[in-house]
């Protein structure tokens, strides 16, 4: 995979989200809302999930902070609408092995998400772009759903 | 007595390395200075030629040790005004200072009902032990207002130190706001109620002159890394009468007289409060940052400093800028917190260091103070004596290309 250079990270994927974020917002009725931050530097994401059965078939989110944390919460309610609670389950621990460098991340599972990877290079950073990612692994435990 | 920054410079090894291939504009200084290469050297030279233990061993080398150590307490005592070396406890670092009064003076003084004063502008070294101390003892623990300029509320003092107050602790410079606050009226206020004041000092003695005399402080702590010296190494400075009455700290090697099975009696201040081997090397170095920045004059550490917060001031303000703290620079200190617009500090953090530009961005270990500003987080550009006007001129360029990125 090329390197991407900050600059494209942000101007082609980050920026993107950031500014017309999906799924922004709260999610009436829901079955989990949880709500947590990053204490080192504040970002905050509250998370909403609605279950039928087994798939996850709403989310939404709420939240401030900077634009890697936003744009990759954004970027997680795109991907995981619609999945299995396994699947997403799944999806999130693959988005942070790869954020821990232990996974390649595979581009055809991950589509746009694999730009994420991208933020490896900016270790401080990968706590931003993973708030949303624990966030809705708490979710999937606190709505009673199985891990991938 | 004005500082040439640009002879300075040379001084500090750091500034001959390249940051992502571009000039260092190091502007987290407030975070922890560089050092300069003579505070380097003095420690080599301690490895490499007076290297021992301290205060137990009988050979020539270890006098040499004990020398070199024992020189740098003078040298920390001089440099805040202390009349005696006695009262200069050699500790970790500002957050171990504060700790040690929590611990020795705080839980053999402060009962149930009693209050401890700190502000909202408290840094958390500053503002947490005395929150445990408050949980520990059932002591109430009260915060003094600051005004939206960053100022304290003194106005309201009358309310806030009451005859219950066992201990107002308050920074003497702000690390987010740069406010220098009025220490002096803290202390007289609480002395008129038979407390006692803390003065948290990390921010202060890098840059401007302190007086522990004529700020009448019972206690005040500084940190060495934040003064051009190494990390490892602080003090604490208490009034003599004050230490020789309090209970130790640690307890352990050098700070006893006599050990016996079921009691023990104590070392002479300061050694009762200094348990175990000390970071010797690092206090020798301290000692050596304090004679790099007395050879400067701390009045012209403060005078270069005022000019170039001044000018950063004026520049973020016309970049768009929000800038918090006090306006007018008699009153602040060269610590600058800012927001820009959309782009969030974090990010603005990221993109500006791809320039060479170094700040801070986040919660500041202020988290109460952020939340009593409004907001989530700032940024930070902190100067120190080795910067120039050059510098804020990077700062200011690096941001127009984080706005152009967000635009």
């Amino acid at each position: 995979m090329v390197r991407m250079s900050l600059e494209d990270l942000y101007k082609e994927v980050i920026l993107d989200h950031y500014r017309a974020p999906r799924n922004k917002g709260r999610l009436d009725p829901h079955d989990v809302v949880l709500e947590r931050n990053n204490p080192l530097c504040g970002d905050e994401i509250e998370l909403f999930l609605r279950f039928d059965g087994d798939t996850v078939e709403g989310i939404a989110f709420e939240g401030k902070g900077c634009s890697i944390s936003q744009a990759s919460a954004s970027m997680m309610t795109e991907k995981i609408q619609g999945l299995s609670a396994k699947e997403s389950g799944a999806l999130a621990e693959s988005i942070k092995a790869m954020m821990a460098g232990e996974e390649e991340g595979d581009p055809d599972a991950l589509g746009d998400l694999v730009a994420l990877k991208g933020v490896v290079k900016y270790p401080v950073r990968i706590k931003c772009a993973l708030l949303g990612w624990n966030t809705l692994l708490e979710g999937l435990e606190e709505g009673g759903k199985p891990r991938g | 007595m004005s500082l040439n920054a640009d002879v300075i410079r040379k001084d500090f090894p750091i500034f001959e390395t390249l940051a992502h291939g571009k000039r260092l504009v190091y502007l987290d200084s407030a975070s922890t200075s560089q050092k300069p290469q003579q505070v380097i050297n003095r420690m080599v030279r301690f490895y490499e030629t007076e290297n021992a233990n301290v205060h137990r061993s009988l050979y020539e080398l270890a006098e040499k040790a004990e020398a070199a150590y024992e020189g740098a307490r003078s040298a920390c005592a001089g440099f805040i005004r202390a009349r005696s070396d006695r009262s200069i406890v050699f500790t970790r670092g500002t957050t171990e200072s504060v700790n040690l009064v929590r611990f020795s003076w705080g839980r053999s003084h402060v009962n149930a009902g009693d209050e401890i004063l700190i502000t909202e502008m408290e840094h958390h070294s500053n503002l947490v032990p005395w929150q445990l101390l408050a949980q520990e003892t059932g002591a109430t623990l009260r915060y003094l207002p600051i005004t939206d300029d960053g100022e304290l509320r003194m106005d309201l003092l009358g309310d806030y130190v009451t005859d219950k107050t066992k201990i107002v602790a308050v920074t003497l410079m702000s690390n987010v706001l740069g406010t220098i606050n009025p220490v002096r009226d803290l202390a007289d206020a609480v002395h008129a109620v038979g407390g006692r004041i803390v003065v948290d000092a990390a921010q202060a003695a890098p840059h401007m002159p302190v007086d522990v005399g004529e700020l009448d402080t019972d206690f005040l702590a500084f940190s060495s890394h934040k003064m051009c010296g190494p990390t490892g190494a602080g003090v604490l400075y208490g009034r003599e009468d004050l230490l020789e009455e309090m209970p130790p700290f640690h307890g352990g090697g050098e700070m006893i007289r006599e050990v016996y099975d079921d009691y023990s009696t104590w070392n002479e201040i300061p050694h009762k409060f200094e348990a175990g081997t000390p970071n010797i090397a690092q206090a020798v170095g301290m000692g050596a940052a304090v004679e790099y920045l007395t050879d400067l004059t701390m009045e012209a550490v403060r005078e270069h400093e005022k000019d170039i917060a001044a000018y950063a001031i004026d520049r973020l303000q016309a970049a768009g800028a929000t800038v918090y703290g006090p306006a007018d620079i008699q009153g602040r200190g060269a610590a600058v917190s800012f927001n820009l617009g959309a782009v969030h500090p974090h990010d603005m953090a990221t993109i500006i260091d791809q320039e060479g530009v170094c700040i801070r961005a986040g919660h500041h270990c202020a988290q109460p103070l952020m939340r009593r500003l409004g907001v989530p987080a700032t940024a930070r550009a902190s100067f120190y004596l080795y910067n120039t006007p050059e510098d804020v001129d990077a700062l200011i360029d690096s941001l127009e290309v984080a706005k152009g990125w967000f635009a």
